[in-house]
């Protein structure tokens, strides 16, 4: 019959949950923020759809950064391909996208990781980038709000990627001596050297329903103590109820909380943004 | 004020020869020597002298010997870093500071991580200075103790605790990293090893008081970070610095602990590699074949560059030593900038 749909104009149509297995229409999927309506499973979503559900509008900055190869690194494959494939995949020069964000009115300098990009990981582009919006919003009293996403460090950059922790580490010591919020976004996943440096500094920390959150990976940890570790080991609810984090929100809560809490805390610490200070291109 | 009296003599390993354990790559130039000693132990004994044939043998033997520690690979250095003999963090603080040593434990929080050490000790001209680094045992008991110097969040929130009594009594803070990283382990999730290692980051970096930190053996990963943002970083000759540990990027990247050497040849991840990239401010000589062959020796080369480090830096003020701190990490990173059309 040539009114039948192809398998490929099908799966655009219908989307699959990959954890009730339900076949949900994709347009009421993306309603729904890409979570499920049946079971409530999170979907993992890129940084350009995330931006598109946190923000009324978003000026992107430092744009031009991109990767380059200081080890001369090659494991199975050359580092400089692996960069070629993750931009072809992504459409992202790097696994980050900062930007100039309005949240629900609430001016904020925002960084969202994409998992795309080599698993979010966190080589000189990213450290560079997140630290460069830190600097910018301390300098036009702006918040600061990480949505973090990520396997860690990125091993093909080495110890480059390494002291990535400690240049946003520092970054945040001065936003913070700035009386400045941070607020940190916990996503799926959120793991190893990106946990140990901003993930878990957020003067706020959200983690995401459904997310899992950690330093070392399970597997890691299983081989290391040799036994099975629970189910729910690492999930948002664990590291809430170890007192890791402040709050464990379902996607749709994440927009109006994060310009709550804005709002808030600028409001009792009387720093308010100053726009002439910020970078051209975020000016209206 | 007097200082209190040095003992006559210094600690040094005088009490039994130790016999140092050799490494693989070590073997054959052991085998030479000892050839040579049977060949002069024989002629002792037959009476021949074969004094004109040893020299040359002897002196053959040395240049082979310096030629093999000149030119190590990676995984060879990752070898002496790890030897079981390598001076420890609380060895090398003993001899770096014989008659001072007032160790502070504990997180006062419930815990006392054993991993994690720290108090303070005195140098001949800096005077008090909090040292804080991560303790590998010497034998399997000890070891079980310092947990292989793997620390948990505790250790890290210990360390923190000295770091700000240093800052209140304006002390300068010397770290000594060997560790093959955090322990992956289940209490170390629940209590916060991410957030440990990255509150210690941000604090370190806002400390108003010169620090110094100098990796020992292994800085692996975050678990080196959290103790190790300085205003001035050093390694020992052999001492590696990685963001993971070349076994566990070998079984993740290629998918098989088995390419642990590649990876760590890949990786670049050896004294030379980080003063290279600008990462790290000199690098310390080790005796020949490596710190354990003398620690002595070690200890003494490593206070000839800590203890005027910190006079260079005593006159600075808190907030130069902040900025120079922050520009020191701000400025590590490599990328591309097209510069966007005006």
């Amino acid at each position: 019959m040539n009114t039948r749909l192809s398998d490929e104009e099908l799966s655009r149509l219908w989307t699959q949950c990959f954890n009730c297995h339900e076949n949900l229409p994709s347009r009421e999927l993306e309603n729904n923020l890409m979570v499920c309506p049946k079971c409530g499973y999170h979907f993992r979503i890129n940084a350009e759809k995330r931006i598109e559900q946190l923000c009324d509008s978003f000026v992107e900055i430092d744009a031009q950064l991109s990767p380059t190869d200081p080890l001369d690194f090659t494991d199975t494959e050359p580092y400089l391909k692996r960069q070629k494939d993750a931009e072809k995949k992504s459409g992202l020069k790097d696994a980050i996208v900062c930007g100039i964000a309005d949240i629900l009115g609430q001016k904020t300098a925002l960084a969202v990781m994409d998992f795309t990009y080599l698993g979010g990981s966190m080589g000189s582009v990213v450290g560079e980038k997140i630290t460069r919006l830190i600097e910018t919003a301390i300098d036009a009293h702006l918040p600061v709000v990480i949505v973090c996403s990520s396997g860690g460090a990125r091993m093909q950059e080495g110890t480059f990627s390494l002291m990535q922790m400690v240049k946003t580490g520092a970054a945040l010591a001065r936003l913070h001596e700035a009386g400045l919020l941070f607020v940190s976004v916990l996503s799926e996943p959120t793991f190893g050297g990106v946990t140990a440096s901003f993930g878990m500094l957020g003067d706020i920390i959200i983690a995401e329903e459904g997310a899992r959150v950690g330093f070392a990976g399970r597997r890691v940890i299983e081989q290391t103590i040799r036994q099975k570790l629970p189910a729910d080991f690492q999930t948002a609810s664990y590291l809430l109820q170890y007192g890791q984090v402040d709050m464990v929100l379902p996607r749709h809560e994440i927009t109006p909380q994060l310009a709550q809490v804005i709002r808030l805390h600028r409001q009792s610490s009387g720093l308010n943004p100053i726009d002439d200070r910020l970078p051209a291109v975020a000016v209206h | 004020m007097a200082k209190a009296a040095k003992p006559d003599k210094e600690p040094e390993n005088e009490k039994t020869p130790v016999v140092i354990t050799p490494l693989d790559f070590e073997k054959p130039i052991i085998a030479m020597e000892e050839k040579i000693e049977e060949l002069v132990r024989m002629s002792i004994e037959s009476g021949v002298d074969v004094a004109d044939d040893i020299a040359p043998l002897r002196r053959q033997a040395e240049e082979i010997r310096g030629k093999l520690y000149q030119s190590l690979k990676p995984a060879q250095k990752l070898q002496i870093a790890r030897h079981p003999q390598r001076p420890n963090f609380l060895e090398l603080v003993q001899m770096m500071s014989p008659t001072v040593w007032v160790e502070m434990h504990g997180d006062r929080s419930g815990s006392d991580d054993r991993a994690i050490i720290g108090g303070i000790i005195e140098l001949p001209k800096t005077g008090p200075v909090m040292v804080v680094g991560t303790q590998k045992g010497r034998s399997m008991k000890e070891n079980l103790v310092h947990n292989f110097g793997m620390a948990h969040p505790e250790g890290y929130r210990k360390a923190l605790r000295l770091f700000q009594h240093a800052e209140k009594f304006k002390m300068p803070i010397l770290t000594l990293v060997d560790t093959p990283g955090a322990y992956p382990g289940i209490a170390g999730e629940e209590h916060g090893i991410g957030q440990a290692i990255a509150f210690n980051i941000r604090e370190l970096a806002r400390l108003k008081t010169p620090i110094i930190s100098v990796v020992t053996g292994e800085g692996a990963s975050g678990g080196a970070l959290g103790i190790g943002v300085a205003n001035r970083i050093y390694m020992l000759e052999h001492s590696l610095y990685t963001v993971i540990s070349p076994e566990g990027c070998a079984s993740i990247l290629w998918r098989s602990a088995e390419f642990a050497a590649k990876a760590a040849e890949a990786l670049k991840i050896t004294a030379d590699d980080l003063l290279s990239f600008g990462m790290i401010d000199g690098i310390i000589k080790e005796p020949q074949g490596g710190a354990h062959y003398e620690p002595s020796e070690m200890a003494l080369s490593m206070l000839d560059i800590i203890d005027p480090a910190f006079q260079e830096m005593k006159d600075r003020s808190g907030q130069e030593l902040t900025e120079q701190r922050y520009e020191k990490f701000r400025k590590i990173g490599a990328y591309l900038e097209l510069v966007p059309q005006a």
